[in-house]
């Protein structure tokens, strides 16, 4: 029986999918909420994240918590203290309150984005196309060995070539196939596409960003980590920050460090260029630069050197820049007003407006709903 | 699977251990299942026919990842029926399966005596094979999403039964044989005989007394005295299709079924654990067995201070009782000894120990074994204790050792399985069709964001405002909820307003 329980479905497995399909509904649901909190990041481990859920229980009336406490057994007089968590459950009472976590793949919560925010699925450039290695044997050719033999296929030929020709008997249906009904199952390479991606996060860090805002850039990089990781095979990212001057960072600093000077945009485009023409060749790579900055520049030559950068280097070469401006108490967003006017109607460059937490999902929205 | 001849042999035998100790069992029929297979039937609760449920799935992903840390294992699954089904895990050691089936035997025992179970289905697992089937018609039938949906309803109100109901009749069946006086006499205008059809046509009076028929069942309290069975309730009045009907019936079904499971745990678990040791320790175990059982059964037997262990607990109430039945530690003169040591010391060999555990098994729920059988003495030995939190600290502490205190606490979490008490006091309320619920408030608060959303769950089924009385915070209050999806609005009661409880009634 076990070996023929693993093979066929077990009756569990419809159970276990719809409890599946509901923990992405209601995550769906609360999308908002869990976007806007960053708890996600600091559980994801290896490419599940476990994602809490009480909701999801079924209401009864019950008790909640007892004053009185409850009755248990052991040394101890009037007066000591019981050890932390014995208070829990009473005796008599079923199944003790434990928070509920569900997990679920990065990729799964990808999709999830993608189908709530409607994002497009992106149009990669180029066209390589690459046969995958052991494709599928999903063909079908007149010669192979006999293990590939396709029974049905070859069977159907007998019969209708028997009953071409009048062999056919209904009474004592015998059908032999000849050499010539036998079809073979065959491999069919698949072509795959074939593409890299690099995201290059510049962040401000500025004194004027404090620790919400890049609580805000981190949260928001994370999902379009996601969802970008979702629709590449390959994908780079790399980490720039600056303040008067920009420099390369890892992930753990990019999202941790706090320096405090001045602002000069243009360093970190310049050496964003510098990045993308040294190891990024736009034949090879769709690039994607994004920058956070709570939109406070040195002075308005930086801003227009920053222009010039742009249209120079960086548009002519990433698939899309994206600026993202986090309100702070000090910036004066000016530099996305500058941006905005210097790029009215240029489509490949996106900006936004990211207010406070709930504003990540629109601004995720609005970077990645054009789909290029 | 069925068993190894080697583990066959051993059910043979233990089988007749069982049957020379006296055990009354249903046949026991065991399988052995591999981990993911008996994770797999555990999550339906044993039964492997169950109706689809995503709860179902929940559970065994709990399980299943419980056990691949290695944080869970278990060790046994017994169903209560006839025959009776238990399941062994493969990868158990030869020891641990002879003590499983030893315990097994033990609940079979106590399923097929214990008077609670009395009114049981014995077939249950025919019977949720066949709600699974009637389920799966319905989801073809009416569509997956609205069956599952009232599934959930129905099963967030599983907990509002009276178990009690099964062996009392207490709703007498509406009679047709005397109609009211007033259901005779319609109001009928004066004529002479000749004239009378013509003057009182039949079918004015026909609608009138169709009318007052009406009235009267307008006036007439529904139901008659308070309910705790709301689902059958729900059954009898509630606006249900009949797919729905069905659903809620068998929802009924399954809890009536799980209910003196839960109301003789501590029992249960102490009549199985009782056995086993009895007949592990006498018959079974070969000398290099004998370690590795102790090891087992210490584990099982483990308390921790602030949780009851069911399994210590029953097992040596029962030894208790055995003991002082022996040695004639029971009576009124008993009872009266004022010398504390003199009272211990009682023995008059009577020997009537087995005997008195047999007949303990038959009668008595938890409420009542451990309202009758924890005494002083046993208090102290098993260094029971009450513990609150001290309001200083709001830490858990040790309150009290004093053992009428223990067994009041214990018997306040026992009474009705550790569940509220939730009667339907009227399902005509202001007149309006409303349904009114009353908590009766023993000393804890309902979980309040829990409430709401059953009390949602209840007025969708209802689908007129459901209204609950409760006590939050010390207070008399009136949660209402107008529809389904509105937020529920809450009130509180002035002492001027008629108490609509059971107090008054």
């Amino acid at each position: 029986m076990s070996r023929d329980a693993r093979l066929s479905v077990r009756k569990i497995d419809r159970d276990r999918n719809r409890f599946h399909e509901i923990v992405r509904g209601k995550i769906k649901q609360d999308l908002k909420k869990y976007v806007s909190h960053h708890e996600l990041l600091g559980r994801k481990g290896g490419n599940i994240v476990s994602i809490p859920m009480p909701q999801i229980e079924l209401p009864h009336f019950r008790f909640g918590p007892n004053p009185k406490g409850g009755v248990g057994q052991g040394d101890g007089n009037p007066g000591d203290p019981m050890q932390e968590g014995d208070g829990e459950g009473q005796a008599g009472e079923g199944a003790g309150q434990h928070s509920l976590e569900v997990e679920i793949t990065l990729d799964e919560l990808a999709k999830i984005l993608g189908d709530e925010l409607e994002l497009p699925r992106i149009q990669p450039r180029g066209n390589n196309q690459l046969p995958m290695k052991g494709g599928r044997y999903t063909g079908l050719k007149p010669t192979g060995p006999e293990s590939l033999r396709h029974f049905r296929r070859t069977y159907r030929r007998a019969l209708l070539r028997e009953i071409a020709t009048g062999t056919y008997d209904p009474d004592d249906p015998v059908i032999i196939p000849i050499r010539d009904d036998k079809r073979y199952r065959a491999r069919r390479d698949v072509m795959v596409p074939d593409f890299n991606a690099v995201i290059i996060y510049m962040m401000d860090v500025s004194g004027s960003m404090g620790k919400e805002q890049k609580d805000i850039v981190r949260t928001e990089s994370f999902w379009i980590d996601t969802w970008l990781r979702s629709q590449y095979k390959n994908i780079e990212t790399r980490y720039i920050v600056h303040d008067a001057a920009a420099k390369e960072v890892d992930r753990e600093t990019f999202y941790h460090l706090r320096e405090s000077g001045g602002t000069k945009i243009s360093s970190a485009y310049e050496l964003c260029a510098r990045m993308i023409e040294s190891q990024f060749p736009p034949e090879q790579w769709n690039i994607y630069p994004f920058h956070f900055s709570d939109g406070d520049n040195w002075s308005g030559r930086d801003t227009e050197r920053c222009v010039k950068l742009l249209n120079d280097v960086l548009l002519q070469k990433a698939n899309v820049f994206c600026y993202g401006q986090v309100r702070s108490a000090y910036g004066s967003g000016q530099f996305k007003k500058d941006l905005d006017r210097a790029f009215e109607d240029d489509p490949r460059v996106i900006t936004s407006d990211i207010a406070d937490r709930d504003g990540i999902l629109g601004s995720i929205r609005s970077f990645l709903g054009t789909g290029r | 699977m069925s068993l190894t001849p080697e583990l066959e042999a051993a059910r043979k035998e233990i089988e007749g251990y069982a049957r020379e100790y006296g055990l009354d069992c249903f046949e026991t029929i065991f399988e052995l299942l591999d981990a993911d297979e008996l994770n797999e039937v555990a999550a339906f609760g044993g039964f492997p026919t169950r109706y689809p449920h995503w709860r179902f799935g929940m559970e065994y992903n709990q399980l299943d990842k419980g056990y691949s840390y290695g944080l869970s294992k278990i060790y046994e699954l017994v169903i209560n029926n006839d025959p009776c089904y238990a399941y062994l895990m493969r990868s158990n050691m030869m020891v641990d399966q002879k003590l499983v089936m030893a315990h097994v035997f033990g609940h079979c025992d106590f399923f097929k005596n214990n008077l609670w179970f009395a009114k049981t289905d014995r077939k249950m697992m025919d019977r949720m094979a066949n709600h699974g089937t009637v389920v799966r018609r319905l989801m073809d039938r009416v569509g997956l999403e609205p069956v599952e949906r009232f599934l959930d309803c129905c099963l967030s109100l599983d907990n509002l039964i009276d178990p009690h109901s099964m062996f009392i009749r207490r709703r007498t069946e509406p009679t047709d044989a005397e109609p009211s006086a007033a259901e005779e006499a319609p109001v009928k205008f004066r004529a002479k005989g000749y004239m009378d059809s013509f003057i009182n046509p039949r079918e004015a009076t026909d609608r009138e007394r169709a009318r007052i028929r009406k009235e009267a069942v307008q006036d007439a309290k529904l139901p008659p005295v308070p309910v705790r069975d709301v689902l059958s309730f729900l059954l009898e009045y509630a606006p249900l299709k009949r797919w729905q009907q069905e659903v809620l019936e068998l929802v009924r079904e399954e809890a009536y079924y799980f209910a003196p499971q839960a109301m003789t745990k501590i029992m249960n678990e102490g009549w199985a654990s009782y056995w086993h040791s009895t007949m592990m320790t006498q018959r079974i175990l070969r000398p290099s067995e004998v370690v590795d059982y102790a090891d087992h059964h210490s584990g099982t037997l483990a308390t921790r201070p602030g949780r009851l262990n069911p399994y210590k607990l029953g097992i040596e109430l029962f030894r208790d009782i055995e003991d002082r039945w022996n040695r004639g530690k029971f009576g009124a003169q008993w009872e009266e000894m004022d010398d504390h040591e003199q009272k211990r010391r009682v023995n008059k060999k009577l020997g009537l120990g087995r005997d008195k555990i047999f007949e303990v098994r038959r009668t008595h729920n938890d409420v009542t074994f451990v309202d009758t059988f924890i005494h002083e003495e046993f208090a102290q030995a098993q260094k029971m204790f009450v513990y609150g939190v001290d309001r200083r600290t709001g830490q858990y502490q040790i309150l009290d050792r004093d053992w009428t205190k223990v067994k009041e606490q214990m018997l306040f979490s026992l009474t009705n399985w550790g569940q509220p008490y939730i009667y339907v006091t009227d399902g005509n309320y202001e007149k309006r069709g409303e349904l009114y619920l009353f908590h009766k408030w023993g000393g804890v608060d309902l979980q309040f964001d829990f409430a709401q959303a059953t009390l949602k769950n209840l007025c969708w089924i209802w689908d007129r405002p459901v209204h609950l009385e409760t006590m939050l915070e010390n207070k008399a209050v009136l949660l209402t909820c107008k529809n389904a999806d509105a937020e529920i609005t809450q009130r509180e009661l002035t002492p001027s307003e008629e108490p609509r409880g059971i107090g008054a009634g």
